[in-house]
């Protein structure tokens, strides 16, 4: 029995059959890049797939929905979504031989849309996700002095005090909201460019550039650095924090499991999400990567290897990540009772060393019931090491603000800062690479550019592009862009993208015709399990979790947090609404992309139409495949 | 007679008169709080008489160095209400006069640093406070004289901030790695059309072939398509 699919004519002719795949593997046509060893690509993959969000994002994931119990909906849903989707672009992509224009339009060229969207994400995230590597070298580049700039803070103009903006706040959040960012109030004060932050994106886009000059030739050699130096930095910091005090409580409280968030469906969908976005799925750049391997690489052990790669790179970096912020919890609990014991003291005139740590409860209470007036006035802070252990933090927050506050504390800091900014600048480095995979080679495919342009001039060209545009990132009230970007360039359209994958793959290609090509390209057929996630669970699960994120966010107020010395909370971020013009921004940064989809689909149909010749399917002109030919068939 | 009464009075007096121009929250005097334990830890020392003895001295010395004409000397600084806390007031009495307290700003102005900046000279008045706090291995945090602001560090501005120094150094590394790549693609792509002219001859073969089949092909005949069962399909 055939699995039902729907019709789709001329494919055949459109795509190279296997006895053409064996000639080309033999005869090796020579224009195609090709990876120099299995090695280089695995390293591309997993550099691709791992990225800030492993660093950043699971941590705090982790730590909010339960801990340990996290793992249980975040393994299942990497088995059940991740490893699926993961085995069907690598495959496609190695079947077909092209980039992910060249492969949704030789499916059928009413899909050439699902390609242009890809193109489209993949450009708008590369833009954010640089200016966010240009944030990391700022600070790196500010790491080469002792004692760093954000550890205390500076002098005002008239010598006479700290900055009032620094003591109300803290040095490292200075730091990054004053001299980092020149943070303005809200998004619509634009506040003019900051010449530092320009510098910066100016050397994160040249270094981009030098490493994607000549495509995979050039990045092939820089992921043997950029993909492994993450795994040895974080090494380096696990066993230096175990060695800090407080590490193990960290540690504890990432992992101590509380299994009543499994009934929280929240948990469930930030875990379908987490694994869909840290696989860097529907970029189209794995579709491209593996699109340069020889036909019978085994795509379905790359994809699982990859898969369990990632998974144990999120853990082993929240292990990391947490038994720093242990430190940090216990250095603030210390530092805390050390403040309040001094209070104590100086209030009651007693000797030093009578009240420690260990009797701090007893003496308090003791002093309390004698002179309660005088406790009060001293207003003393509550110190709990569980409130400190839980002001989890993700993103840049944690990054900027949490973790450099805790190399500040540990000797030789300057040393620390370096390497954790270089290990955050590889892990996003290597991530810009599948970016720039994904935005130039559709572009080469569409025939944006002429033929004869040579791939350096396209690379540069998408690089000057996007630096300008990124520079409304250099501006004051750039992060709050950025966090814009984040959150609709960034999620809705990859969901739609993925799930037409799926079904272009299953139901247009045909799943039948997909098992015989990976039996020609592996050697036997994909068994049950790929067979039911393909077909039913995994494009499920992408519209669930598409669903729920689409309600969400058209339900809720759109709201953005944003630092303003002014308020009345301050430093607690102020939440404030959108104004109403940026609504037209999210159409264009989540719609545009979603609706080139069906919207290119109906331009070829209209285009169709119009035209006489009725030149129908076999229109394969992509420079991936050095392919021309046409048929044209009287109507 | 009178003489000796006078002496007796004045040897039992003066102590009596000091001690009540030194009381706590007096007007002219400053409380001092000391944290030796929290200093130095484990080499924590004891306050004894002698160190009280100390903190006379070196409380003297900066009155002198600020106050140049007087000389101040250790009875000139009087003490009272020692606590376990090691806290305790200080005053200090003019050396002519001894019922005639220093007023509070003069002493602060001898303890701490000037608040303008002296271009030439820029650490020597503040040197005053750094001594005391040497005399005793403390800091300004550990030795607090209550009410006197420890003067902030001037901040030290390099002629150019450091990062810009490192961005200099990664900003030429990039250049010139892609000025290297470019100029390597360009000469690879030379080298290579001056191979194709050499054997250009074989290249219009190549052509000629390929426009027999009333397909114009440019460049090299795409050997993986040779079925030419395909296009009889028609």
């Amino acid at each position: 029995m055939r699995f039902p699919k729907l019709p789709n004519l001329g494919l055949g002719d459109r795509i190279p059959s296997h006895q053409e795949l064996e000639r080309m593997e033999k005869e090796e046509a020579g224009d195609r890049p090709k990876w120099d060893n299995k090695t280089q690509y695995m390293l591309t993959c997993v550099g691709f797939c791992v990225g800030l969000g492993n660093v950043w994002r699971f941590p705090y994931l982790c730590q909010s929905h339960g801990g340990g119990a996290f793992m249980i909906p975040f393994l299942i849903l990497l088995v059940l979504e991740g490893i699926p989707l993961l085995h069907l672009e690598f495959a496609i992509g190695q079947r077909l031989r092209s980039g992910s224009v060249g492969v949704w339009t030789a499916i059928n060229p009413y899909l050439t849309g699902v390609g242009i969207a890809s193109l489209l994400v993949s450009f708008l995230v590369g833009m954010y996700y640089n200016t966010i590597i240009a944030w990391v070298m700022w600070y790196f580049f500010n790491s080469f002095q002792n004692p760093l700039p954000w550890s205390q803070c500076p002098v005002n103009a008239n010598l006479t005090d700290l900055v009032s903006e620094c003591t109300r706040s803290s040095p490292v959040d200075y730091f990054w909201y004053r001299d980092t960012l020149n943070t303005s109030t809200s998004i619509g004060d634009s506040g003019g460019l900051q010449w530092w932050m320009v510098l910066c994106l100016l050397c994160a886009w040249l270094l981009l550039y030098v490493c994607c000059l000549r495509g995979i030739a050039t990045t092939g050699k820089a992921v043997y650095v950029t993909s492994t130096l993450p795994y040895v930095v974080l090494t380096i910091f696990l066993i230096r924090g175990l060695t800090l005090k407080g590490s193990l409580d960290g540690i504890k409280f990432l992992f101590t499991p509380d299994l009543n968030e499994l009934m929280n469906p929240s948990t469930w969908l930030d875990a379908g999400a987490q694994v869909f976005y840290s696989f860097s799925l529907a970029f189209g750049g794995l579709i491209s990567f593996s699109s340069y391997n020889s036909v019978h690489n085994n795509c379905e052990q790359d994809a699982v290897i990859i898969s369990i790669i990632n998974g144990f790179t999120s853990v082993y970096s929240a292990t990391v990540i947490y038994s720093i912020i242990g430190f940090r919890a216990t250095e603030r609990f210390d530092d805390c009772l050390e403040g309040n014991i001094l209070a104590l003291l100086n209030a009651f005139n007693l000797a030093e060393g009578s009240i420690k740590e260990g009797n701090y409860a007893e003496s308090l209470q003791n002093l309390n019931g004698t002179f309660p007036e005088t406790i009060q006035s001293l207003d003393l802070k509550t110190c709990d090491l569980q409130t400190f252990l839980s002001q989890g933090v993700e993103g840049t927050g944690l990054a900027f603000i949490v973790f450099t506050e805790a190399i500040t504390k540990m000797p030789v800091s300057p040393l620390w800062s370096i390497l954790f900014f270089i290990m955050l600048f590889c892990l996003g480095l290597s991530t810009m690479f599948g970016s720039i995979e994904g935005t130039v080679v559709p572009l080469q495919d569409l025939n944006i550019f002429p033929k004869r342009w040579p791939k350096e001039a396209i690379t540069g060209i998408v690089c000057l592009v996007s630096f300008v545009i990124a520079l409304i990132f250099a501006q004051s009230s750039g992060n709050y862009w950025l966090a814009l970007f984040d959150s609709f360039a960034g999620s809705i359209p990859l969901l739609v993208i993925a799930f037409c994958e799926m079904i272009a793959v299953v139901y247009i290609y045909g799943i039948d015709r997909f098992n015989k090509d990976i039996e020609f390209m592996i050697g036997h057929k994909p068994n049950l399990f790929w067979q039911v996630t393909w077909r039913f669970v995994s494009p499920l699960i992408v519209l669930v979790i598409f669903v729920f994120y689409f309600v969400t966010k058209v339900s809720s107020n759109v709201t953005y947090i944003a630092w303003n010395p002014s308020s009345e909370d301050f430093p607690t971020l102020e939440v404030l609404e959108y104004p109403a013009w940026i609504y037209v921004i999210i159409f264009i940064l989540a719609g545009v992309p979603s609706l080139v989809v069906p919207g290119t689909a109906i331009f070829k149909l209209i285009r169709r139409c119009c035209s006489n010749k009725n030149v129908y399917g076999a229109e394969v002109d992509t420079v991936s495949a050095k392919v021309q030919m046409f048929t044209t068939k009287m109507s | 007679m009178l003489v000796r009464i006078l002496v007796l009075l004045y040897l039992v007096g003066a102590p009596a008169l000091a001690q009540t121009l030194c009381q706590p929250n007096a007007s002219n005097g400053y409380r001092v709080r000391i944290s030796i334990k929290t200093a130095l830890g484990n080499q924590a020392y004891e306050w004894n008489e002698n160190e009280m003895f100390l903190f006379q001295a070196t409380m003297a010395f900066a009155m002198r160095r600020y106050y140049k004409t007087e000389t101040y000397n250790v009875d000139n600084i009087i003490v009272c209400n020692q606590t376990r806390r090691v806290s305790f007031w200080f005053v200090v009495i003019s050396p002519e006069n001894p019922t005639m307290l220093i007023p509070k700003a003069d002493v602060e102005k001898a303890v701490s640093a000037l608040t303008t900046r002296l271009p030439c000279r820029p650490m020597s008045n503040s040197m005053s406070r750094h001594r005391i706090n040497n005399a005793f291995l403390l800091t300004d945090r550990t030795l607090e004289f209550l009410g006197i602001h420890p003067t902030l560090a001037e901040p030290v501005n390099p002629d150019t901030p450091p990062w810009l120094i490192v961005f200099g150094v990664v900003i030429g590394a990039v250049f010139a790695g892609i000025i290297a790549l470019l100029v390597s693609s360009l000469l690879q792509k030379r080298r290579k059309e001056k191979g194709m002219m050499e054997d250009g001859q074989d290249e219009e073969d190549r052509q000629m072939k390929g426009v027999e089949n009333g397909i114009n092909l440019d460049g090299i005949y795409n050997r993986g398509f040779t079925d030419d069962d395909r296009f009889t399909k028609l």
